[in-house]
């Protein structure tokens, strides 16, 4: 006889299930032939990655590295790694940044800069690499510096900047010098930034000639190397040919001078170590307080290895898969609760922690219909009113088309859903992990919609629209115009026609060429995902969240 | 803690004539031995009382004696023993107040004071240890040496008198027999001292005896006597009780010593045979009879180790501080004993009832410079791991770590004491427990004495007096060759204790989940590596450790000579000072400490001390000026000669230092001009500290260079 019990008065389950109901499944058989060919690809697009990023690392070339090392200083990359505290992680950003842009080799666009904790506190660092021409700014540097800069401001992040900088690239002075988003912005930014309140810390490790001087000339503090760091307005040739007078770069504008004479820096150093020590010193003073504004839950791995991300996603953007195994492998625990199951199932919406921080999460899972995009909509206003941050995982082709979801209007539904994904205001993280084109881009929180953070996987594509698409956009036209002039198009014609266009969205579409020039921040081991996310977490949570306001839904 | 001397013993006296033991003792020492006594008492449910200095207020042996309301400890003044350890009437003072019935001394401080005795027998109280009449007897030299050659007890021969007339001290000599000493009667410091081998060079030796005796006491009279060519400290452990039975605990041998003071004792003592184990024992118990002795005594003999012939040196009057290898091959509780015998019982084993079983070794744990002539030192005891006790393996300690070694006492900081079934294998005990004792924060003598118990000449017995002297290039060797694994975990201690510091320091501040915190060094795309620089006496060693995805480290150990990475290497702090990683398959838990300037690994191959390079910021614009004077060891300033300004002399005496009881003078290096004094009279100050300064000039730059 089972004992039976009044109906309300005994719970007849544990707590531990309510937590369990919210775990993924494993759909995952990693046995299967499709999931290991996908798995080697996946490796063989990181292999050639890392490949190209060890290389990236080396900075300007073996000769002037060791120039570099045999006046006693640091290379760019070791003192980032002094500064930092050690076992922090270096989100570093733009790592592609003038990749095959240039005739000239610019690695990691002569600028390294990243988010690593310092004595406690997460800092943006931005640091020149003498290596490459100098440290002088190209274009890119110029952009990479200030999308630093931007980071640092929407996060609240204490910059320190490590300078050895020739200055502007004077042959391209044009597109580095004149414009709003141009080297003077530099210094507009770290004018506005101190107005903030979000320190400005400068560490001079070598020359910083004409403009490159008001950077730590503007700085909160500053510290100089002793015979080794210059700040002047113009250098010992300029003075010369305009004012006749014959000085040593070192009385001009050396250490000794600055830090009795001028007052330009306050701290001497007597070595690069020093003046990274100086440089923590001046971070533990700060009294910058962190103060995350979430309910946050005790960290947790995933029940289900990331490594197995590869093999799940491969290479191919045509095949399909089930982004919940994704997320299985990304958030806390693998638990996810899933927010409108039933409707729009062409995106995932839910909620799951990462690292301990609470996120909603948006996923592709198909095309988006209109039902997907309100779906969306409803969702990115609950994160905003609970002020969780949201996460967004791209893989998306588009808005459905045709007419019948034209008379279901897509149109006003997707810009619901873009006008919600604009205004919000919690931290937005975009990972672009499959293709991103055309208006799905926009309403996946691409890079016009601010996300603090956004990478890409190695497999990834970005365009307007697919390159296939694209060709046959391009050649219905074409084709319409012959037509009309009566003319016939043979069908190999038309394919030679289209290959190139389909070759150059290919090519345009990859993540390298993103990187390049900076519409990403980065490209991302797949396995790294949860770390990053963790991270971009970690330091957006060092700006207050504000309140979000929307504009008008269209009904 | 030490199981093996606990062992419940059967009682042979009757229980109508058995006395009741004290109820209540006051132990008047510290440290090792008053924990020791204390431990024998609590078993017997007898209650102690512990004294002790200002120095000893959160001392072990105080700790002890104040975990119960029962238990008493008192504050008997300032740190100095005159003051206080050998302070008498406070001690007496405290023994009233407190109820205590006996008193036990220890060894050192008042164990040895016949009049301290006496004076307790007219308060009252009883001593336990001998009567004041034979510690008399045995306190001075001469007397004791005429009442041993009447008890038949055989003393070193030799010619002690009046007579200088040469050829009757050529007689003489001939009687003793050659070789010969020719010693001045007023000497010391071997001046005067000469040895010989035959009758031949008598006259020869003994004219430049007195020659040089006249030169340096102004007196040329001298002495004969035997001289022993490789002599043995051989002692006896013996036993009496008030009822007239006295017992020998067969015998012990301390001849490896260095500055004349044991360092690892042993029993019994080798190469004896039993015909001549019974005729020390029986000459040591005729010696105690002849003093009417109750109670613990030793009775020291030298031993000629050529023809095992002995001769009575002196006789210990207390409980010795070796006296636990006696109760390991003896199996009884010698605290006990002298408790019994205190109470008026009679001994608790008679002659025919003592069996030696099996050896035990005693290693004296001292701080100290084993290669700075051994000079005490003092410190705090940063890291202190013991091998574990057991049945084989005996610590008698008065220290735990966070203790201080202080230069106001005794800088023993244990006793290891260990058993075998014989030599062989107590050697083989001992050898494996030195290895695992952990000492950080001071110098000690543990990889001397791993030296000691690892030659071959000690392991074939081959002791004597001189052998630390005899076989000097061998205690001194290099240390071995670095072993790379060795550098890879005191680098993997160093990476993974900033790593838990800065997560500790996050969680502090509520943001323990970051992977800022958590992801240990993640680089994007990349391997991060984390370098660290050390130096093994003057010889760079580098180190990378780079941060698998998989949580493992490669780490890279570069030296001057070769370069060795181990791969995939996996590893876990194991609390503060311990690490546990698995290097190429071999899973090592290794304690690595770190103190100031550097690191201490206790690795397979002994400690290794890794120094980390200060760097240039630190020590750019504080060079040394040149020709500084330096202390060499932990001291007390008594007397300073100089102040800033004085033109001083090269050799002049310029300082007047205290250590371990002994004066020590720092004269000046250079002649030239006093600019700086750094310490005053009575300031107590630690080694290698700067005690004056001189005024650079070009001169005296260059004499110091």
């Amino acid at each position: 006889m089972r004992p039976s019990y009044a109906v309300g008065m005994v719970r007849s389950y544990l707590r531990a299930h309510e937590d369990q109901s919210t775990i993924l499944p494993n759909n995952i058989d990693t046995h299967k032939p499709e999931f290991k060919e996908n798995a080697v690809r996946m490796q063989a697009l990181v292999d050639d990655m890392n490949a190209k990023v060890a290389e990236i690392k080396l900075g300007g070339g073996k000769v002037a590295r060791e120039r570099h090392l045999s006046r006693k200083k640091l290379l760019p990359r070791d003192r980032v790694d002094r500064l930092l505290d050690n076992g922090s992680p270096f989100l570093e950003i733009g790592q592609f940044a003038g990749h095959e842009l240039y005739e000239d080799k610019v690695p990691a666009g002569g600028v390294i800069a990243g988010i690593g904790r310092v004595n406690g506190v997460e800092c943006m660092i931005v640091a020149n690499d003498p290596t490459v021409k100098g440290g002088t700014y190209y274009p890119i540097t110029v952009k990479k510096h200030l999308r630093a800069q931007e980071i640092a401001k929407e996060n609240r992040l204490p910059c320190i900047y490590l300078v050895e900088s020739g200055g502007a690239n004077l042959p391209r002075q044009l597109e580095v010098f004149p414009d709003k988003e141009h080297f003077g912005r530099i210094f507009y930014n770290q004018a506005n930034m101190s107005a903030m309140g979000i320190p400005q810390v400068a560490v001079v490790l070598g020359s910083c000639t004409a403009g490159g001087a008001y950077v730590p000339a503007m700085a909160d503090e500053s510290i100089i190397v002793q015979k080794q760091g210059t700040i002047f307005l113009a250098g010992p040739p300029l003075v010369k040919a305009a004012t006749g007078e014959v000085v040593s770069a070192e009385d001009l504008g050396g250490a000794d001078m600055h830090c009795k004479v001028s007052g330009v820096t306050d701290h001497l150093a007597v070595d690069d170590e020093h003046a990274l020590v100086l440089a923590r010193r001046v971070i533990g003073n700060l009294n910058y307080q962190k103060k995350p504004q979430l309910v946050m839950k005790k960290a947790e791995e995933p029940l289900y290895p990331a490594s197995e991300l590869g093999g799940i996603v491969g290479d191919n953007l045509k095949k399909s898969f089930d982004v919940k195994d994704v997320i299985a492998r990304i958030v806390d625990g693998s638990k996810f609760s899933e927010f409108k199951e039933n409707y729009g199932t062409t995106v995932v919406t839910g909620f799951s922690h990462i690292h301990g921080y609470p996120v909603g999460i948006i996923a592709n899972n198909g095309i988006l219909f209109s039902e997907a995009a309100l779906k969306s909509a409803h969702f990115i206003q609950l994160c905003t009113q609970r002020k969780i941050p949201l996460v967004f995982l791209q893989n998306i082709t588009g808005f459905m088309v045709g007419s019948s979801a034209e008379q279901g209007g897509i149109a006003k539904n997707g810009a619901k859903m873009v006008t919600a994904v604009s205004c919000a205001q919690v931290p937005k993280f975009t990972v672009i992990i499959g293709g991103s084109f055309g208006a799905g881009n926009y309403g996946m929180c691409g890079r016009a919609y601010s996300p603090r953070f956004l990478w890409m996987w190695p497999n990834a594509r970005i365009s307007v629209m697919g390159g296939e698409q694209a060709a046959g956009v391009l050649a219905t036209v074409k084709r319409a115009g012959m037509e009309k002039r009566g003319e016939n198009w043979d069908p190999k014609d038309e394919a030679e026609f289209k290959q190139p266009i389909v070759d150059l969205y290919e090519k345009e579409g990859h993540p390298y060429v993103s990187g390049a020039r900076l519409l990403d921040d980065g490209t991302i081991d797949p396995t790294d995902t949860r770390a990053v996310l963790g991270m971009g977490l970690s330091a957006a949570m060092n700006a207050p969240v504000n309140e979000t306001e929307y504009g008008v839904f269209r009904m | 803690v030490n199981p093996v001397s606990m062992k419940p013993f059967r009682w042979y006296t009757t229980e109508i004539e058995r006395k009741p033991l004290f109820d209540k003792i006051l132990i008047a020492n510290r440290g090792e031995i008053a924990c020791r006594i204390m431990r024998t008492a609590k078993k017997l449910g007898i209650k102690t009382v512990a004294v002790f200095s200002d120095a000893d207020r959160n001392a072990l042996h105080v700790k002890m004696a104040s975990l119960t309301s029962a238990d008493e400890a008192y504050n008997i003044g300032p740190a100095a023993s005159a003051e206080s350890y050998l302070k008498a009437d406070k001690i007496i003072e405290v023994a009233r107040k407190s109820g205590a019935q006996a008193i036990h001394p220890g060894y050192g401080f008042l164990s040895e004071n016949a009049s301290f005795a006496e004076r307790l027998a007219k308060e009252n109280i009883a001593f336990i240890g001998p009567p004041s009449s034979a510690m008399t007897s045995m306190g001075s030299k001469s007397e004791s040496k005429f009442i041993m050659q009447a008890a038949m007890v055989p003393v070193v021969p030799g010619y002690h008198g009046e007579n200088q007339d040469d050829a009757f001290l050529k007689a003489e000599a001939a009687k003793i027999g050659y070789p010969v000493l020719i010693k001045a009667v007023k000497g010391g410091g071997g001046k005067g001292m000469r040895i010989v081998e035959k009758p031949e060079d008598f006259e020869i030796m003994l004219e430049s005896s007195r020659r040089e005796a006249m030169k340096s006491f102004s007196d040329d009279k001298v002495l004969v006597e035997k001289y022993l060519v490789t002599p043995r400290h051989v002692e006896v452990q013996v036993f009496a009780d008030k009822l007239g039975n006295a017992v020998y605990l067969f015998e012990r041998d301390c001849s490896v010593q260095r500055r004349h003071q044991k360092i690892l004792e042993e029993a019994p003592a080798p190469g004896l045979s039993e015909e001549i184990r019974r005729e020390l024992g029986e000459k040591a118990v005729a010696a105690a009879k002849a003093v009417d002795y109750v109670g613990a005594g030793t009775v020291e003999f030298i031993m000629d180790n050529t023809d095992q012939k002995f001769y009575f040196m002196e006789m210990n009057t207390r409980l010795q501080v070796e006296h636990p290898i006696t109760e390991m091959i003896t199996h009884t509780d010698l605290v006990q004993w002298q408790l019994e015998v205190a109470a008026g019982n009679r001994l608790p084993m008679l002659q025919k009832d003592l069996k030696m079983d099996g050896w035990s070794f005693e290693a004296r744990i001292y701080a100290e410079n084993p290669n700075n002539n051994f000079l005490p030192d003092v410190g705090p005891l940063l890291h202190v791991k013991t091998p574990e006790a057991s049945d084989s393996v005996r610590l008698e300690t008065g220290f735990v770590q966070g203790d201080e070694i202080s230069v106001h006492y005794d800088p023993m900081i244990a006793k290891l004491v260990v058993h075998g079934e014989d030599r062989t294998a107590a050697l083989r005990v001992l050898r494996k427990a030195l290895s695992e004792y952990e000492v950080v924060g001071l110098n000690t003598n543990i990889e001397f004495l791993k030296t000691l118990a690892a030659h071959p000449a000690f392991i074939a017995g081959e002791v004597e007096t001189g052998f630390i002297t005899k076989y000097e290039d061998d205690m001194f060797k290099p240390a071995p060759p670095l072993d790379p694994a060795t550098v890879a975990q005191a680098s993997l201690m160093m990476v993974l204790q900033d790593l838990e510091a800065s997560k500790q320091a996050a969680i502090a501040a509520e943001d323990g989940s970051s992977p800022f915190t958590l992801n240990s060094g993640l680089r994007l795309n990349q391997v991060s590596e984390q370098k660290l620089a050390f130096k093994l006496e003057d010889q760079d060693v580098n180190v990378g450790v780079e941060f698998n995805k998989d949580g493992t480290y490669n780490v890279r150990v570069q030296t001057p000579n070769k370069t060795t990475v181990f791969s995939k290497v996996m590893a876990k702090l194991a609390g503060e000072s311990s690490i546990i990683a698995e290097i190429q398959n071999r899973r090592y838990k290794t304690s690595v400490v770190q103190e100031g300037d550097q690191v201490h690994v206790f690795a397979e191959e002994g400690k290794v001390t890794l120094d980390v390079p200060q760097p240039k910021f630190l020590t750019v614009g504080k060079e040394e000026k040149a020709g500084s004077l330096r202390t060499p060891m932990p001291c007390k300033i008594s007397q300073v000669m100089c102040k800033p300004g004085d033109k001083v002399a090269k050799g002049q005496a310029l300082v007047i230092l205290e250590a371990m009881k002994m004066e020590h003078i720092i004269k000046s290096p250079v002649d030239g001009v006093v600019s700086d004094v750094f310490f005053n009279v009575g300031e107590m100050v630690a080694e290698n500290k700067s005690l004056i300064a001189f005024e650079v000039n070009e001169e005296n730059a260059e004499n110091a260079a």
